[in-house]
């Protein structure tokens, strides 16, 4: 609970407090509430967890309140980018949101999370701020990376979060390097490592697997099964796309990543298992709205009535809509203030970032080595520029 | 005759297209007297082209990579799966290193593999296949076998905004691998012919495409099946006081270079390598020994890029005829960079100071 308290300070403020205050609900809001998921777990080689999940009214308004703000951002995001305010790739999360505040209610800061480029909400859920990640996505100087990474880069190391990785499936195994140290230590944390059903087929995923299972680690795989791998849909690029069997001798569980409990419940359950037994794989069935990239217009490869019903039928921010007014803790018109208050917030964000100035010319050459390379430039085109090791 | 429309570079599009001099030393085996029958057509579709002719021309050949089916993120395969079938063109998974190895099999059994790299900056994964079992095949089974018929095509380089992860330039990677092809070409009409021959080289071919010319480059391309010689560099420009070897892309640019030079009384050589290894050492050597001088420019980092190789053999070669030390205009020995593109990039005017320092040595 502290930690719910701590999150609700961090991503936002008064809101839900507000909200239930309003409603006389305040000391009944971390009261527990027992909600069933929408779909049983499915088991590889382990006894699933209940399906009965504890939360409490806070935590339903946080999870909507996070999850409305990143849905927000990344359709801002989509905005900057055709706006060419956002150069460079970038790959969007809108619709698997839910794994993401899932996750960070069942863990903690020292806990360590590794993703690859589809970064930018995980990097919220680190704590990190709307500031920090659109002035990175501008390349300006007060993002998360110095305006240095841009959208596939995101990190926040006080909040555990190793980043945005580049290429397909390269982050799994320093996941497990990750989780070597931790077990090492002796500190009771454990490494999520994410990858998405594309990255599933990666060979070095499974080199990663074997030395996590062969020494214990307290590795969670968490395979974002989206269901298409850039353009091509799961079935087409694996004959297995049971992607928590894949670990044969590891076990796994197939989670809905659309309901934001489900996904607690299982990451709970896969912490505990972890630190007890070593490596986990947790499948999340997930869905993205967006196509791959801001290349792709995501509907070549599959219909836009899937599209449109994944978003009626699973859509996680409604999901926890239904379940907030199903319980009568706030109402529409007090839930609908919310996403306009994080409209707000994120176009506030968005006018201070582009404030933000670029990155000095002289950190092109910083960070290479530890003391950089020991050089300037002097411009665009006109001087010779010497690189000189120190 | 084909040879009028063998220069129409483009890359940014304020940058006129260059139709000037007629080109030399352009051997293309187009043999027939009567005009071939060109398109102007982009370099993606000439890409396209060649790759149709060489699922056409031979039964055995095959096109495959990450959603190639569908004609791939930059439509180079577009139309494929749907002429020639699912079985001969067809995705893979996200796992290149298992694509190169597949394809190395593929090759092993007499076929030809045409394996695509969605982006250069994915190959590392696969490299491993490439220098360890690819490049040393033929050579360690004392013949018996090889993966002749593999290419590997993939985009490279910058296009403007790709960032850390998709506008690397690793070709030097592979020229320091013996056993295997490097090619880049310059230009709609280089790709196909380059392409073709590349396909049907007898060796492994690394095959490099701009793909910031992919859309941007557009030239007359003849429509028929041609080849364009392998390891065959061509001077694209003839000149007197420097000579400036690039390939790929980096033409374009060095073009500019040579043309503002020109107008400060500096008449400049520019070579198009097409081939990184074997290259043509005999073309480079004779232009050094008429001009004096030579300037090198690439994408890639300066330390340990090709340019480096090029400019070791010319010294050797041709150290009492050099009248200024070797000029490498290249990118920063830095990462490269996402905003700062246009600080690490080769341009025009870093070349065109290079140029007149050496000239004025």
């Amino acid at each position: 609970m502290a930690q719910l308290t701590r999150r609700a300070a961090a991503l936002n403020k008064s809101l839900p407090a507000a909200i239930l205050a309003a409603r006389g609900l305040a000391t009944a809001s971390t009261s527990p509430i027992t909600v069933e998921t929408s779909l049983p777990f499915t088991a590889h080689k382990i006894d699933p967890p209940s399906r009965s999940v504890e939360t409490s009214s806070q935590e339903l308004l946080t999870f909507f309140r996070d999850m409305a703000l990143m849905r927000r951002m990344e359709i801002a995001a989509d905005s900057l980018y055709k706006a060419k305010l956002i150069r460079g790739f970038c790959h969007l999360y809108d619709g698997q949101e839910a794994v993401c505040v899932g996750m960070e209610a069942a863990i903690n800061r020292k806990d360590c999370i590794i993703t690859a480029y589809r970064d930018h909400c995980i990097f919220l859920g680190r704590g990190g701020t709307l500031l920090e990640a659109f002035a990175e996505l501008m390349g300006r100087k007060d993002g998360c990376s110095k305006g240095k990474g841009g959208s596939m880069h995101f990190y926040k190391k006080e909040g555990g979060f190793y980043g945005g990785h580049g290429i397909v499936g390269a982050q799994v195994p320093l996941g497990c390097g990750l989780a070597f140290a931790q077990k090492y230590s002796k500190d009771e944390s454990v490494t999520f490592a994410m990858y998405g059903d594309g990255a599933a087929n990666q060979g070095q995923l499974f080199e990663a697997l074997n030395m996590a299972a062969l020494w214990d680690l307290p590795a969670i795989l968490v395979c974002e099964n989206n269901h298409y791998g850039m353009g091509t849909a799961e079935w087409r690029a694996a004959k297995s796309p049971a992607y928590y069997k894949r670990g044969d001798y590891v076990p796994g569980l197939k989670v809905d990543g659309m309901d934001a409990l489900a996904v607690k419940q299982a990451c709970k359950f896969a912490k505990e298992h972890a630190l007890k037994n070593g490596p986990i794989i947790l499948e999340m069935d997930t869905y993205r709205y967006h196509g791959h990239s801001m290349s792709d217009p995501g509907s070549t490869y599959r219909t836009r009535d899937e599209i449109s019903g994944v978003r009626q039928e699973r859509d996680p921010i409604e999901r926890i809509r239904k379940l907030v007014l199903a319980h009568d803790i706030a109402t529409e018109k007090e839930l609908k203030d919310t996403e306009k208050e994080v409209r707000k917030e994120v176009d506030e964000a968005i006018a201070q970032a582009k404030e933000s100035p670029m990155p000095d010319p002289s950190e092109l050459f910083t960070n290479v080595y530890v003391k950089g390379l020991g050089t300037e430039s002097f411009g665009a085109d006109r001087k010779e520029v010497r690189t000189v090791l120190p | 005759m084909a040879c009028t429309t063998g220069r129409g570079i483009t890359r940014i599009g304020n940058f006129s297209r260059i139709w000037s001099s007629p080109c030399r030393g352009l051997q293309t085996a187009v043999h027939d007297q009567s005009p071939p029958q060109t398109k102007s057509v982009n370099l993606f579709s000439a890409v396209n082209q060649a790759l149709h002719i060489a699922l056409d021309t031979d039964p055995r050949a095959y096109v495959f990579g990450e959603d190639v089916g569908f004609g791939g993120v930059f439509r180079c395969t577009t139309g494929l799966a749907d002429q020639f079938g699912k079985r001969r063109v067809f995705n893979t998974p996200l796992c290149e290193q298992g694509i190169v190895g597949f394809a190395i099999g593929l090759a092993a059994m007499g076929n030809r593999a045409i394996a695509e790299i969605q982006f250069a900056d994915y190959i590392f994964p696969a490299f491993d296949q490439i220098v360890n079992e690819a490049a040393k095949f033929r050579y360690r089974s004392g013949n018996q076998f090889n993966c002749g018929g593999l290419t590997i095509r993939t985009p490279y380089g910058a296009v403007g905004h790709g960032g850390h992860y998709h506008s690397q330039s690793p070709e030097a990677f592979f020229c320091h691998v013996p056993g295997i092809k490097v090619v880049i070409p310059r230009s709609p009409r280089q790709a196909k012919g380059l392409l073709l021959s590349s396909i049907r080289d007898p060796n492994p071919v690394v095959f490099l495409e701009p793909k910031w010319l992919y859309r941007l480059a557009v030239e007359e391309v003849p429509e028929q099946d041609y080849m364009l010689p392998l390891s065959e560099a061509e001077v694209i420009r003839e000149g007197s006081d420097i000579t400036l070897v690039g390939w790929g892309a980096q033409l374009s640019v060095m073009e500019q270079a040579c043309m503002d030079a020109e107008k400060e009384g500096i008449s400049c050589e520019l070579v198009d390598l097409k081939t990184l290894i074997p290259w043509d050492k005999e073309t480079v050597e004779a232009s050094v020994n008429k001009t004096g001088r030579l300037l090198v420019s690439h994408e890639a980092p300066v330390t340990g890029g090709f340019g480096a190789e090029i400019s070791a053999s010319v010294v050797e070669r041709c150290f009492t005829r050099l009248e200024a030390p070797v000029a490498r205009v290249c990118g920063l020995d830095t990462p490269f960079p996402l905003v700062f593109e246009p600080f690490y990039m080769p341009t025009k005017n870093k070349i065109l100071d290079a140029i007149k320092s050496t000239v004025k040595y």
